[in-house]
């Protein structure tokens, strides 16, 4: 093959010349500098995955204290987070205000993104980098930022206002990823439609929505998770009437940390593992949507 | 329809698609306005409000800043002395971190990310799992466990008493390599990705040409995959270190009373209350995190990696 390659160079005795001269050690050489990088990938994957996988034994344990391997299993703090109004309502509050950015970081997000991926007018980066920016710009700022508002408009401590508080943060993450499928979708599709007698309306429900589902599932899902885990602004903007999940994980970590705490972590990241299976499948469908169509490029 | 306009004759036709081209346009702005008013209200003007008060809380003028540059006492710097106190030593210490962090989860990434693009899809999918299980857990989540991993009762120490290499536990929570440790773990994965990307996208005949034109392995990985995998580099260094200039959970439950970044510096002037000196502290971050962002932009090309990574 390379003979070949290089007869098209037109130098074929430069190409020769290695194939020729390399020593019978070359090929194992290589295997052993494989077996290096694939050790160092392992290590750092294991560096990567290890501490996750610790806290999930610690929440089973009898100890009453944190202890690792544990002495023996119990499912006492998962009766406890369960068993207690503090903890249950601090998750039900997250899933609330989860629920309502995810919908509206949503809604306004995919409207956004067809402007900006379709849109062809002036300032059309500038607006794209402002909307993206609240994923770049460090949390605090935007944190103070907020707090500083809603001290003033005295809203400190509801929920909804950290919900609005939240949909700021998560809306770049929905932009990016119907972005994405956006760039992805062949216009001609919707010229299909509509010469087949469809109005803007049907052809936007019936052929551009379904095509870029998965986008805005995945950008939903983001959405979400960025509202749950979020704790920065939470700890300003949620005062006392407005505890969240994290900000009570937060508290507990910071005075005595029982495995309570694991039994969280736990489920938390069984949820983790859910939303990346989703996001997985949602990937996997929108590139055989893709690459189901012949591109517009080629 | 472009062309329309094009070979279109008339002056009268012409008139009639810039209005309904027009028309378009003015359709798409007004998907746009929902979110870009939204925004504006709960986002772009509390921030700027924020930043404002640095110049007027709580009088007119430099004050806070003059506050932040008051000068304690010097510290020898290689060849000069720099004038110190406690705020540009944190600032320092905040940039001494993110350079480490961004540093090390290059050098830990880069073999991953190569790993994952040079084996077949349905492998790198499978290995990928173990890069995006910890990028979609919680941060707190992260952190908790290097509590339990790190801490005086923790495995690690437990570990080492079992096996008879240290008599005492050794302090390994709440110091300066707990916040390495750390800020690394949660960082790792926005390093890895986007240089998988990039590598991903390269195309292989080069490598081939390379190869059958007589290059080393390792020549060919110096001369051609290297560079072509500088887009992701950069990208996944200028991430990494402006998410580490703007840390707050990790460095605060896990690292030392001496480990204190300008996040946490930022939280404590909010409290004193002392909003003025916040802001002021807000606006100098600010305006680092995007003086990298430009110098990254114009030494090595960040424009380049959203382009230039899908193809």
């Amino acid at each position: 093959m390379s003979v070949q390659e290089a007869r098209v160079l037109g130098e074929p005795a430069v190409a020769q010349r290695p194939r020729a001269r390399r020593p019978r050690g070359a090929t194992r050489r290589l295997s052993l500098s494989r077996l290096a990088l694939y050790g160092i990938t392992g290590l750092v994957l294991f560096y990567l995955v290890f501490p996750i996988i610790v806290v999930i034994p610690v929440s089973f344990s009898s100890a009453a204290f944190l202890q690792f391997p544990p002495p023996g299993l119990s499912l006492q703090w998962y009766e406890k987070f369960f068993g207690r109004r503090d903890w249950i309502d601090a998750t039900l509050l997250s899933l609330r205000i989860a629920m309502i950015t995810t919908v509206i970081a949503t809604v306004l997000g995919t409207l956004a993104s067809l402007a900006l991926v379709r849109g062809r007018f002036r300032g059309r980066n500038v607006i794209n980098a402002f909307i993206v920016s609240p994923m770049i710009i460090p949390a605090i700022i935007v944190a103070i930022g907020v707090y500083f508002f809603y001290a003033r408009l005295q809203i400190v401590g509801n929920w909804w206002a950290l919900a609005i508080a939240h949909t700021a943060l998560a809306l770049p993450f929905v932009v990016i990823n119907v972005s994405a499928t956006l760039y992805g979708f062949d216009e001609r599709l919707e010229y299909a439609a509509m010469n087949l007698g469809a109005n803007r309306r049907q052809t936007f429900l019936k052929v551009t929505l379904p095509n870029i589902r998965p986008g805005i599932f995945a950008g939903a899902l983001f959405a979400f998770i960025t509202s749950f885990d979020e704790l920065v602004v939470a700890l300003f903007v949620s005062g006392t009437g407005a505890v969240t999940l994290p900000r009570k994980m937060w508290a507990e970590l910071r005075q005595q940390i029982d495995p309570t705490i694991a039994a969280v972590s736990t489920l938390l990241i069984v949820l983790s593992v859910a939303i990346l299976l989703t996001s997985e499948l949602l990937r996997q469908r929108g590139e055989r949507l893709r690459t189901a169509l012949p591109s517009k490029d080629a | 329809m472009a062309t329309v306009a094009r070979t279109g004759t008339t002056d009268e036709q012409r008139r009639r698609f810039a209005r309904l081209e027009r028309g378009v346009q003015l359709r798409y702005l007004l998907l746009l306005t929902p979110a870009a008013i939204f925004l504006v209200v709960f986002y772009g003007y509390p921030v700027a409000a924020m930043l404002a008060r640095s110049f007027n809380d709580p009088t007119w003028g430099l004050e806070n800043f003059r506050r932040l540059t008051v000068v304690r006492s010097h510290e020898d710097w290689f060849l000069f002395s720099m004038p110190m106190n406690a705020y540009i030593r944190v600032f320092m210490l905040t940039l001494r971190i993110a350079l480490i962090v961004t540093l090390i989860t290059l050098l830990l990434g880069y073999p991953v990310a190569y790993t994952l693009a040079s084996v077949g899809a349905s492998r790198a999918n499978l290995l990928m799992i173990f890069v995006l299980v910890p990028f979609w857990t919680s941060i707190l989540v992260r952190s908790y466990a290097w509590m339990v991993l790190l801490g005086r009762e923790g495995t690690i120490n437990r570990l080492l008493i079992r096996s008879g290499l240290r008599d005492e536990p050794l302090q390994l929570l709440n110091t300066r390599f707990a916040v390495y440790v750390g800020m690394v773990h949660i960082l790792l994965p926005f390093m890895i990705l986007p240089l998988y990307s990039v590598m991903r996208g390269i195309d292989r005949n080069y490598l081939r040409a390379a190869e059958s034109l007589g290059g080393r392995p390792f020549d060919v990985f110096r001369h051609i995959f290297f560079p072509l995998s500088l887009p992701g580099i950069s990208a996944g260094s200028l991430v990494v270190f402006i998410l580490s200039l703007g840390f707050y959970i990790t460095p605060a439950l896990i690292g030392g009373p001496r480990d204190v970044m300008i996040s946490m510096m930022i939280f404590q002037q909010v409290n004193m209350p002392n909003w003025g000196l916040a802001a002021a502290l807000a606006l100098i971050l600010l305006v680092i995190a995007i003086v990298i962002y430009l110098l990254f932009n114009k030494i090595l090309g960040v424009e380049r990696i959203f382009g230039g990574s899908r193809t």
